[in-house]
């Protein structure tokens, strides 16, 4: 319920900053969801185990125990071993930095083409517009993993290009969302009046625009890191990401896919791997975007 | 009360409970709506008007609930209904109206579809009953050439003519009761006057009583009988219109009418109510308008007031009006012009 | 709405035009000569200049372009450089394939999304609502491959209940059609949801109540109705999501469609086919989406036609 003022009394002798305001009520808000905040730890812990993880095993993804072949899971091989003999626990462990990284790289590179495309195009309109709308249009006329597919066809076969291939796959969604923030914010009240006093284009973009629409950016994102792990993922299990014999999470459930009547475990735990990472950004996404949105939160 | 009463609302209590706490937005409210008469509720956004407009038809979401109170209507208490016996009622015998007649249609459904609704629930009637009946409430309600405009969906007409429509679907089973919850806010003023004066043909043809749900003093003088004045969740004062306006009681009264201009009285300046409502959290554990009354003693500010007849159809919820008023006696008597030149 | 339809088909001409350019570079963008490519490293100059010569790639962009539109436009998509077939003969069959599987996949999304959806919004809070959108946020973040891999260990391998591999009768295709399914029958469950909840608390739902208008009704007759109009454009972007996925489920399970096909030929630089399968899909997005807008605008009387 709104009270109503009858007479504009200042009830609070300190006017806050409405930007620090609004950070602190998302904060406040985002501590309170608790989906979100599991998603949030789960995602700083798996960060900080894919660095030290790697130093802490003794083992090495690349170390082969022919004897154990399609070994189940045991108390020397956690999550068994591969056809190869190879430790799974280990080589998941050091897969985790590649699918991380993938999945930050990718959308830190998307990101980084998408927002300048779409605050470009949101901020001045008209031609410059609607020729970088069809373009995205382009883009976007190559459904899910088809566009990735499309530019690994080019680029060839490896993780670098698979992380070229999801970051491009990324920037019709940046530039879309950072166009329409761009807009609204453009014809806020407050931008006429800067610009009335004078400012550049520059200044109002980098000063005023910028900050207005970053959290949908980083609401986005985060949910995308979630799609770009899975996309990459995909690739490398098709045979056209990581080679042999890195240890990447698809391609390892690639490895186990001949062998699903006998040991199925070597595709079940890289295939969980993926579940538990994938989740935990989506989860971490929706508390944000609820946080950023209080109306969204029903 | 001498004459035949159709509502009476008594100590009527809803709140919401928001993560953990009860807000009251409706505080014990009492009020009855005489037979073919309409009763105005006033008061600031948050004062609980509209609320208590809602809870007569039940239709509080959660997290808000109806906590106590009754509501009689028609001697029945409309609070002990099941879920089936209150829908026979609503949209019956009791209809309403909202403030925002642009969301208060459904947009996917055409107007016929949306009128022809009421009256298959209610009275049974087939698809061509149905629309000749909506043609005939579009007709009374007066929007032009109806039968073309049963077809239409809501997106096509004006929001005075939705407003239109929402009434025509309001009177459609020839309700005892209607609830307009301020009806014309959202409207244009030539449109509102229209709409006002629509209600009043209407309320006259069918012998309608009719609460009406406004913040506007001047909608009041135009089509109450009864007003009842609130505050923060609880009814201030209760009177007929001409009382209320000719010889306000409570110093809220007072000071809303003050801040409105007037023709009747000379007014050097209008004089707005200092401070804000309190927050729902902050309420103050005496009366409510004490923080902002000009003669609130430490009485007013330590103990809440009863809302107490003070003569023939007349309620005011103020110590002033009391034995117990320990303050300056002098400002019992109320009269216009002396309000004018008050000290503040 | 006649004008509007047309509008819209006109406006799908720029896009189109560029996706069969971006289609048509996929092979000059590749880097290193496309015939050498084609050819293998250790070719004769011979059959390299042979394969130049009938893909036409020593003339200029622009009549390679205009040969390749042509072509396309009369149906013509080229010669497999594989088996040296036209690309055409070699894609339709496979096509029809692909195309059942997402029918049927977006099929299973709608009606399982629909449904889960509904229920998690009418008890909001509940169990039911907790469970389901659990079990939604994990279909979201299952990759389709893997699901589909545990689907065939479990209900093939160790129940005998479905063939693990293959697209013949009716049995075979519950696992695909599940594993392909299942993400966006989450997606469109989560969307459902959240748009009855936003429906639910809006005016004309309290004036049906105020109207003496059943629960049930109100539910399936005021709310649903509006409610599926933010769903309509996820179910269509949904169909060309599962057009793509399909390239994953196909593999996984064996089965003989264009998704499998495009991937052996991306493996073996066959670049012909390698662009019709990627101009197929495309296109068949494009379209679909313009039905899906067509019948937004359709379901959505609210917005102005001109827009």
């Amino acid at each position: 319920m709104s009270n109503q003022q009858v007479e504009a009394a200042p009830t609070q002798p300190k006017v806050e900053n409405p930007r620090v305001k609004a950070a602190k009520d998302f904060y406040r808000r985002l501590k309170k969801n608790v989906p979100a905040l599991i998603g949030f730890y789960t995602i700083l812990i798996l960060v900080i185990f894919s660095i030290i993880g790697p130093w802490m095993l003794s083992t090495d993804p690349s170390d082969t125990d022919v004897i154990n072949k399609f070994a189940g899971p045991s108390a020397e091989h956690w999550f068994g071993t591969d056809h190869l003999g190879r430790d799974i626990f280990t080589r998941i462990i050091h897969g985790m930095k590649l699918t991380l990284g993938i999945g930050f790289a990718s959308v830190f590179m998307g990101a980084a083409m998408g927002i300048p495309i779409g605050i470009i195009a949101g901020y001045y309109g008209g031609k410059i517009d609607a020729v970088i709308m069809r373009f995205i249009d382009i883009l976007l006329a190559f459904p899910g993993i088809l566009l990735a597919l499309a530019i690994v066809s080019i680029l060839g076969g490896s993780l670098v290009n698979v992380t070229i291939a999801v970051a491009i796959y990324a920037i019709p969604g940046f530039a879309r969302i950072i166009r329409g923030s761009t807009l609204a914010a453009k014809n806020l009240e407050y931008v006429d009046a800067i610009k009335a006093l004078g400012a550049g284009d520059g200044r109002i973009i980098f000063k005023h625009i910028l900050p207005n629409v970053l959290s949908p950016v980083i609401v986005n994102a985060t949910l995308y890191i979630a799609t770009a792990i899975l996309t990459a993922a995909g690739l490398s299990f098709l045979g056209m990401g990581a080679q042999p014999p890195q240890p990447e999470w698809g391609a390892m459930l690639n490895d186990g896919r001949s062998y699903m009547r006998d040991a199925g475990h070597i595709a079940f735990f890289p295939g969980m791997a993926i579940v538990i990472v994938v989740l935990a950004f989506n989860i971490f996404g929706d508390g944000l975007r609820d946080a950023l949105d209080p109306k969204m939160k029903k | 009360m001498s004459q035949e009463t159709i509502l009476e609302v008594n100590d009527l209590r809803t709140s919401f409970f928001v993560e953990g706490n009860e807000v009251k937005a409706v505080d014990g409210v009492t009020f009855d709506v005489p037979k073919g008469k309409t009763l105005g509720i006033v008061g600031e956004s948050g004062s609980g008007k509209s609320i208590s407009a809602l809870s007569i038809l039940q239709l509080i979401d959660s997290p808000g609930k109806i906590v106590g109170g009754e509501i009689n209507f028609k001697g029945d208490n409309l609070l002990k209904y099941n879920d089936n016996q209150m829908r026979k009622i609503r949209g019956n015998q009791i209809s309403m109206i909202f403030q925002e007649p642009m969301t208060s249609l459904n947009p996917v459904y055409t107007v016929g579809q949306q009128l022809r609704e009421a009256l298959k629930i209610h009275r049974g009637l087939g698809k061509e009953a149905g629309t000749e009946k909506a043609v005939e409430l579009l007709e009374l309600v007066g929007i032009p050439s109806p039968r073309s405009r049963v077809t239409q969906y809501p997106f096509e007409l004006s929001g005075g003519m939705r407003q239109r429509v929402m009434i025509a679907m309001a009177l459609a089973c020839d309700p005892e009761l209607l609830v307009a919850d301020e009806p014309t806010t959202a409207l244009d003023v030539t449109i509102q006057a229209q709409i006002l004066e629509l209600l009043k043909e209407l309320q006259d043809e069918f012998d309608m009583s009719i609460i009406m749900i406004t913040h506007d003093l001047g909608v009041v003088a135009e089509t109450c009988d009864y007003v009842a004045v609130m505050y923060c969740g609880k009814v201030v004062e209760y009177a007929d219109v001409n009382t209320l306006f000719k010889n306000p009681r409570h110093p809220y009264t007072v000071g809303l009418l003050n801040s409105l201009p007037r023709s009747d009285v000379d007014q050097e300046e209008l004089e707005p109510i200092h401070g804000t409502v309190p927050a729902p959290h902050e309420m103050p554990v005496g009366c409510r308008f004490a923080p902002r009354c000009p003669f609130a003693t430490d009485l007013c500010h330590e103990k809440l007031p009863d809302l107490e007849d003070i003569g023939d159809e007349e309620q005011v919820r103020c110590w002033i009006y009391t034995d117990e008023w320990d303050g300056d006696p002098e400002v019992k008597v109320y009269e216009p012009e002396a309000r004018t030149t008050k000290d503040q | 709405m006649t004008v509007y339809i047309i509008r819209r088909v006109l406006q799908l001409i720029p896009v189109l035009l560029g996706v069969s350019i971006l289609v048509f570079s996929l092979m000059h963008l590749t880097p290193g000569n496309p015939a050498q490519l084609m050819a293998g490293e250790s070719a004769p100059p011979d059959t390299i200049e042979q394969i130049e010569e009938s893909l036409g790639l020593n003339d200029p962009l622009p009549v390679q372009y205009w040969d390749y539109i042509s072509g396309v436009v009369q149906g013509d998509l080229g010669t497999s450089m594989r088996y040296n077939t036209p690309v055409a003969d070699e894609v339709w069959p496979k096509f029809k394939v692909t195309l059942e599987l997402s029918i049927y996949s977006t099929i299973l999304s709608i009606f399982m999304g629909l449904l889960a959806g509904i229920i998690s919004a009418v008890r909001q809070y509940s169990i039911s609502d907790i469970t389901i959108m659990i079990i939604a946020l994990f279909g979201l973040s299952m990759p389709n491959f893997w699901l589909g891999l545990m689907l065939i260990q479990w209900f093939a391998v160790n129940l005998g209940w479905f063939p693990p591999t293959g697209w013949e009768g009716p049995s075979s295709i519950v696992l695909p059609v599940i594993s392909l399914g299942t993400a966006g029958a989450a997606i469109i469950a989560r969307m459902t949801r959240s748009s009855m909840l936003d429906v639910i608390s809006q005016d004309y739902i309290r004036t049906a109540r105020a109207k003496g208008v059943k629960k049930r009704v109100i539910i399936y007759k005021h709310a649903l109705k509006n409610a599926l109009i933010p769903v309509v454009t996820v179910a269509g972007l949904q169909f060309g999501a599962l057009l793509a996925g399909a390239v994953l489920t196909e593999s996984v399970f064996a089965i003989n469609g264009m998704g499998r096909l495009l991937v052996d030929s991306i493996i073996q630089r066959d670049f012909p086919v390698v662009q019709a399968c990627i101009l197929i899909i495309a296109v068949v997005f494009v379209v679909v989406n313009l039905i899906v807008d067509i019948s937004y605008k359709f379901l959505n009387k609210r917005i102005d036609l001109n827009d």
